[in-house]
């Protein structure tokens, strides 16, 4: 009787969270995977079932194989420089030092701003010419560099931007973590002679693994969702050296409407981020010590 | 509890909006516009609208400012989409055909009922109809018209030993005179280029310049074929390319179409291709004289038409559709279309707005804003074809590889054109 009074308990508990994501998440997513299966209506011509058609057009579309490899070497600079970047700023503003607090405030700064905004200041560092980069290395007689028109370095760019904008969150997570840490380790740890990278080794690292775990699971998802700045910066151009997954799809979807195509990359997408999530928490979780 | 109260609040004004809607037989319009250039746009619109509403007490017309071009077609389509769209929208002229597939508007023609209302209808600037109408019918009314024009700095040219009052009128003008106003430092870095044709984001506009100059189209009227690998736009292409790279007058890679204004009012580049819709911008940001002038000819003069037109969407009722006709007319009428262009910069897309008092006051004042619109007589209609967004992308990603370098102009556009190809047969 209670145990059933309890189920129903639970069940009311959950049903909140449980509504809103099965409206909000998990339809839509059978639906996409759905979508992907039919050919885009276009006024008077209805979607038919094309089957496996749409994948097809994708393995054969040049331009989603560039977008896919910007899109991965995008996670793979963006996720741990950010987060090594991190920890290097929280260790440094955990330490004594003056004007701790000045320093905390100017590394999370970036974070409080939106991203089109940020996209928009750094627009003005890179522009040629007359733009903040080309201004100082100019003064030492180096060329004008044309960063976001280069196809070569628009990618480096807008990597450099998010690293930017990330650090500091991530940092904020760490700070906090290196505050938890009980005095009497490292108090402990001198007495035994252990020298400051033993410490950080042996003691610190560790116990900052479930923050790493959050942090890195944060940073993979966000390599993929944060876009704002490629619209601002280089509209994914030249010629698609800076377009990501994200922005590809929002481009098929809204600026072409060729919303069964757009359908079968966000299918891509999905079952992208849940294998790097799926494998992040049972590889990385094995090495997190919890206390 | 706030969220519901919220909520309550808005259900039961909108039940009050209905209910006063049907009891006062009013006609309600939603009218979708795109702002592109700066804010005194969006106020000059809402005026335009309350004073029509003013006169007319039985049309209420909701303008809603709708964000930047590629916004406003998204949220239009969306609407139409959703069952809802909006009575009436300013939409790119380009994106016509966009919306016939999208089977959302309706041709003028079948609600003009008087000789005046057909009148109207021929009234405009025969460049800016070619991109209003198709298969003989008209879906579109030229409203913020634009068309790209070169600016030049009168004080750089003077400094060159060039005349500060004559332009270069050809190809070759351009080149020679460039490479008089480029100016390099000891290190040989360049300090001032001297043109400046921007391509980030839409390079295809201002390269339509370049091959309409070169005597050749890149689409037929049909929408269903592009042309881009004709020798002659590969030759245009190879000229855009040679600025940079061969004759060394203009910036190399991908030059960006924001900066390009303060890029000429900073003395980065003497000269500048860009749309009329910055005159008023350059006029008082300009720390130098400057001039406007039609852009250099090759094979004969030409520049692409730009800008939005008026669109009336389908679903909608009879009388709505007769009052928004009713409100296209009368704010494309001359007194309107000169407060338009005035405030704006947009040419004004009848020759009878050139004739109303305040615009003679106008262009008497500031000679250069009647370039754009003697231009007009050299300009053909902007590259539009079915499936529009998707083939200027095709086109852009292929110019922007050849400025890049990444391919030559002749393989590029080769591409360009096979993908084009592949996507529109199935229109022919």
């Amino acid at each position: 009787m209670t145990r059933r009074v309890e189920w129903i308990y639970g069940w009311l508990l959950l049903s909140p969270a449980l509504v809103l994501l099965i409206a909000f998440t998990h339809l839509p997513a059978l639906n996409t995977l759905w979508g992907s299966f039919f050919s885009t209506p276009r006024g008077q011509r209805p979607a038919k079932f094309v089957g496996l058609g749409n994948y097809e057009t994708l393995l054969a579309d040049e331009t989603f194989w560039q977008v896919f490899s910007n899109s991965v070497w995008y996670a793979v600079v963006t996720i741990p420089v950010s987060v090594a970047l991190a920890l290097l700023m929280a260790i440094w503003v955990d330490g004594k030092l003056a004007g701790r607090g000045f320093v905390r405030l100017a590394y999370f700064a970036p974070t409080v701003l939106p991203l089109i905004a940020v996209a928009n200041i750094w627009m003005f560092f890179y522009t040629p010419g007359f733009g903040l980069i080309d201004q100082i290395s100019g003064a030492f007689g180096f060329p004008s560099v044309n960063w976001l028109g280069d196809p070569d370095l628009a990618l480096g760019a807008v990597i450099v931007v998010a690293i930017w904008k990330e650090a500091g969150f991530f940092m904020i997570f760490y700070l906090a973590a290196l505050q938890s840490i009980p005095p009497q380790l490292r108090e402990a740890a001198a007495i035994e002679g252990a020298d400051r990278w033993t410490f950080f080794r042996r003691i610190t690292f560790p116990l900052l693994m479930p923050t790493t775990l959050f942090v890195s699971v944060n940073a993979v998802i966000n390599s993929f969702r944060l876009v704002d700045h490629i619209f601002v910066m280089t509209d994914g151009g030249p010629d698609n050296a800076s377009s990501l997954l994200l922005f590809y799809i929002y481009e098929i979807a809204f600026k072409f409407w060729d919303t069964a195509y757009a359908s079968t990359l966000t299918v891509v997408l999905l079952v992208l981020l849940s294998v790097l999530a799926v494998g992040q928490f049972f590889l990385l979780d094995k090495r997190v010590h919890y206390r | 509890m706030n969220f519901i109260k919220a909520l309550s609040t808005t259900v039961g004004a909108a039940a009050l909006s209905v209910s006063m809607g049907s009891a006062a037989q009013a006609v309600d319009l939603q009218f979708f516009f795109p702002v592109a250039v700066g804010g005194k746009a969006a106020d000059t619109i809402q005026e335009l609208t309350d004073a029509y509403v003013a006169s007319n007490p039985d049309v209420k017309i909701d303008a809603v400012y709708a964000g930047s071009y590629q916004d406003t077609i998204t949220k239009t389509l969306t609407a139409v989409r959703g069952g809802t769209p909006p009575q009436l929208s300013v939409i790119l002229s380009v994106d016509m055909f966009t919306l016939i597939e999208e089977d959302a508007i309706i041709p003028f023609d079948g609600l003009a009922k008087t000789d005046a209302d057909k009148a109207w209808m021929t009234s405009f600037y025969p460049a800016f109809m070619d991109n209003s109408m198709t298969g003989g019918k008209t879906y579109g009314i030229p409203f913020q018209r634009s068309t790209p024009v070169l600016y030049w700095n009168k004080e750089a040219f003077a400094a060159a030993g060039l005349d500060p009052n004559i332009p270069p009128a050809t190809w070759e003008e351009q080149v020679a005179f460039g490479k008089k106003l480029t100016k390099r430092d000891g290190n040989g870095n360049v300090t001032q280029w001297g043109v400046r044709i921007p391509s980030s984001g839409f390079p295809y506009w201002l390269f339509q310049g370049l091959t309409t100059q070169n005597d050749v189209i890149l689409a037929n009227d049909a929408g269903n074929k592009t042309n881009f690998d004709d020798p002659a736009v590969v030759e245009a292409l190879q000229y855009l390319v040679d600025l940079s790279t061969k004759h060394e007058v203009m910036q190399p890679g991908i030059i960006e179409w924001g900066a390009t204004p303060k890029a000429f009012f900073e003395g980065q580049t003497a000269m500048m291709w860009t749309t009329t819709g910055n005159l008023t911008n350059v006029r008082t940001n300009a720390p130098f004289d400057f001039g406007v002038a039609m852009l250099p000819a090759h094979k004969r003069r030409g520049a692409p038409t730009g800008g939005g037109n008026f669109y009336i969407f389908k679903d909608s009722t009879d009388e709505q559709k007769a009052a928004s006709f009713d409100f296209i007319r009368w704010i494309t009428a001359p007194e309107q279309a000169a407060k338009w262009t005035i405030a704006t910069g947009y040419v004004a897309p009848r020759p009878d707005a050139w004739e109303t008092p305040a615009m003679k006051a106008y262009v008497a004042d500031f000679p250069p804003a009647l370039v754009a619109r003697d231009q007009l007589e050299f300009a053909v209609a902007e590259l539009s074809t079915y499936q529009n967004q998707r083939i200027t992308s095709i086109l852009n990603d292929a110019l922007e590889a050849a400025i890049t370098g990444a391919k030559a102009p002749a393989e590029a556009l080769k591409e360009a054109q096979a993908q084009a190809d592949r996507v529109l047969s199935e229109y022919r």
